[in-house]
């Protein structure tokens, strides 16, 4: 075993002359939160619309809303990176891919990542919400219609509320799978966190430093992200009202 | 839309495609999912074992395969495995481990862990009645967890075991960041080669879509014929 550590790498200047190697993990690490915030928003917005959809009444929703939820989960992810990145600028109107393709670098590669992630996240979110509202007592759609309530308000005041307060578990692993996730960006050319820690590896080739440290931020994520909604969770906590039903489900 | 599109280029391709690409994808699929059932069983097991020099490591190893991106593991192992293997052999130099292997270890050792917390639920759903009985009768633990508590855990969570292993077939289209030949990376060369991004990675994308989604179908099937009532 001959590697030569050298923890002092990431205060020596980097190459392109914006200052220490420690400063392109922090833009690495601004690039992969902001992606995966945006994309977030998509996520959940969408996502929920989706997957409320999927309980309602009418025949049509349900079934566009499951094709939805199908084809972004069975196709994987990069190769759906791919297909925002270099297949959709040439199947819209020819105006605006030609603008897509002419956005300068940072953008070029950011829009279609966020708008990928969201996306492919909103179809897990929306699984996740349809699961939410089924389990909830059939009791409470009834009492909401018996008490006078029109299905949209029976949605807002009476399943909503409760269905996104047990599906807030889930909802935070899917939130970590989005940051996890927006890494895959890399090979559509956003230089998010990995990319950074390789571009460092490939530059000073201190590979276990670099990674190291990409590591170690991932995992500072984790910890912040899990502490904040614990707290969230309690917040909102309604006593009496069933928590999440702990049912194993696959992820990446 | 499509008139410029030049489908041809699928069928000139489709033989390199599925006999290097999609053997590629399979065969690192089916090594990395019985490896890592098994090795993540074992991870299952040793987080709920009592002893605190088991289950702690376990429950840490699981954690941290779990909050770091795949992308990020396939390159920590790509780099690491090399050294790891000279430091088993007791070699001097890094030693060579090519791409396949290098991926094989990567996501057998990463799904382990995703593996290991759908066997623990699995282990946890087994009622403790089943566990006690078998004490009664005198088994100690590799007898009351070989023939009572893994079987019905296994049949509990194959589902889920399952839905887990078309992820990690997705997943494998991931090793394209280390520019290997699986079903993605052979499509990319073809259509880098001839300038056709646009019906290469919609082929592969029809295909990904076929082979996931007939396996989820078939999977949803097996759920409900399995299923104990109890």
């Amino acid at each position: 075993m001959n590697y030569n550590w050298n923890w002092g790498i990431f205060w020596a200047p980097a190459p392109d002359g914006t200052g220490v190697y420690f400063w392109w993990l922090i833009s690495g690490l601004s690039w992969t939160l902001s992606t995966a915030l945006l994309a977030w928003a998509i996520a959940l917005t969408l996502g929920a619309a989706i997957g409320t959809l999927r309980t309602t009444p009418v025949k049509w929703a349900v079934r566009l809303g499951n094709a939805y939820v199908e084809i972004f989960r069975n196709i994987p992810l990069l190769v759906q990176m791919f297909l925002w990145y270099f297949v959709l600028p040439e199947l819209l109107p020819k105006a605006l891919g030609e603008a897509m393709k002419q956005m300068t670098p940072p953008w070029a590669s950011f829009w279609p990542a966020v708008l990928c992630l969201g996306f492919y996240t909103s179809a897990r979110v929306a699984e996740q919400v349809r699961a939410g509202i089924q389990s909830l007592p059939r009791g409470q759609h009834m009492a909401g219609t018996a008490v006078g309530l029109t299905l949209p308000q029976t949605y807002r005041y009476v399943v909503l509320p409760q269905a996104f307060r047990i599906i807030l578990p889930p909802l935070t692993s899917e939130f970590m799978n989005i940051i996890k996730n927006s890494s895959v960006a890399l090979t559509i050319g956003l230089v998010e966190l990995t990319a950074r820690a390789r571009a460092m590896q490939e530059f000073t080739f201190q590979v276990f430093e670099a990674f190291t440290a990409a590591t170690i931020i991932y995992i500072l994520i984790t910890l912040i992200v899990v502490v904040s909604m614990r707290w969230l969770e309690k917040r909102v906590a309604v006593p009496g009202l069933i928590s999440a039903a702990g049912a194993p489900m696959a992820g990446h | 839309m499509f008139s410029g599109f030049d489908f041809d280029v699928i069928q000139r391709s489709a033989g390199y495609l599925f006999r290097e690409g999609m053997t590629f994808t399979l065969t690192l699929t089916a090594m990395a999912m019985s490896g890592g059932i098994v090795f993540g069983t074992l991870l299952a097991m040793m987080r709920l074992s009592k002893f605190k020099w088991l289950n702690v490591p376990a429950a840490a190893y699981v954690n941290l395969m779990r909050s770091v991106p795949l992308v990020l593991v396939i390159f920590w192992f790509y780099f690491l495995v090399p050294y790891i293997g000279a430091w088993m052999i007791g070699a001097k130099e890094p030693i060579q481990v090519g791409a396949f292997w290098s991926s094989v270890i990567t996501f057998t050792l990463f799904e382990a862990a995703y593996y290991a917390e759908i066997m623990r639920a699995g282990i946890q759903s087994v009622p403790r009645g089943q566990v006690s009985a078998g004490q009664a009768l005198g088994l100690n633990y590799w007898q009351h967890m070989g023939y009572i508590v893994l079987p019905q855990a296994f049949r509990n969570m194959l589902p889920v075991l399952l839905t887990q292993t078309i992820i990690l077939f997705q997943d494998t289209s991931l090793v394209y960041v280390l520019s290997i030949t699986d079903f993605l990376g052979a499509a990319a060369k073809i259509a880098q080669r001839d300038g056709r991004l646009i019906e290469m990675y919609l082929f592969v994308a029809v295909v990904y879509f076929i082979i996931s989604f007939t396996l989820s179908l078939l999977v949803k099937q097996l759920q409900q014929r399995i299923a104990i009532i109890r």
